[in-house]
């Protein structure tokens, strides 16, 4: 039988996070990043730690956290591989290990936090 | 002049490799392009900001406060101002290849015209992120 090939399921996750960091992001970066620590339009205990751990622990906001962190790195990671060879890198499976690696490590790092916060 | 055998054999000058580096500071299309292009590092970058938030918040109250007093660093202020201009470029740049990389859609017989899908695209985008914004400022209350 020919080997199928595993490019559907990166095109998958970057297209997935593609659309979803083109929705989200802005006002992500803007709360997290500018608007909580500049107390500019939010509170800055608007994260504190209470609020944010009822958050992770609710169904709804840890798969939301979840998803945003996964796909966002993947299709990161994607677009990333896919520009080496722009700057003179040429892919090779060590350029791929690290690219879709880092991707990984930052799930299992999620998944694993958002486990042991609990429900 | 052309290149001479001598006794040890061929003798050639090095080939001329055309120089590669910097190629896309040469045409304001490929300015555009790599702009494009690394805005990928953004969304990475935010990717893994968030990956050490929820890990600091699994480790406790105190971890966690750690990382908000980080995410308040001069430093961190300067690298989500360039975080957001990069996303607001991604949502730029993704919506303005999607009629390239969507199945194309007809409605009455006619192809749905490319500017109407980016126009879509960034409608849904503003008013998401007016959405979640609110959400934020409305959940406070």
């Amino acid at each position: 039988m020919k080997k199928r090939s595993n490019a559907p399921f990166f095109w998958l996750m970057f297209g997935a996070g593609g659309m979803l960091s083109a929705l989200f992001g802005t006002a992500l970066v803007i709360i997290t990043g500018l608007a909580t620590p500049l107390g500019i339009g939010l509170k800055t205990d608007f994260m504190a730690y209470p609020r944010m751990l009822a958050f992770a622990q609710n169904f709804i906001g840890k798969g939301f956290v979840m998803v945003v962190i996964t796909l966002f790195a993947w299709h990161a990671a994607h677009r990333i591989f896919h520009s080496l060879h722009d700057v003179g890198i040429h892919s090779g499976t060590v350029a791929k290990l690290l690219c879709y690696g880092s991707a990984f490590v930052m799930t299992v790092i999620a998944a694993y936090s958002l486990l042991g916060i609990g429900f | 002049m052309k290149p001479q055998a001598n006794a040890e054999g061929v003798r050639r000058n090095p080939p001329y490799v055309r120089p590669m580096a910097g190629w896309w500071t040469r045409n304001p299309f490929f300015v555009r392009y790599m702009v494009r292009e690394v805005t990928a590092v953004a969304v990475w970058v935010y990717a893994l900001v968030l990956t050490f938030g929820v890990l600091r918040l699994s480790q406790g109250e105190a971890a966690w406060n750690g990382w908000l007093e980080a995410m308040k660093s001069p430093a961190s202020i300067v690298l989500h101002l360039v975080l957001l201009l990069g996303m607001v470029l991604h949502v730029h740049s993704w919506f303005e290849i999607m009629p390239k990389t969507m199945a194309p859609i007809i409605v009455g017989g006619e192809r749905v015209s490319a500017s109407r899908i980016q126009r879509t695209g960034w409608t849904v985008a503003v008013v998401v992120t007016l959405l979640v914004l609110a959400l934020a400022v409305g959940s406070q209350s």
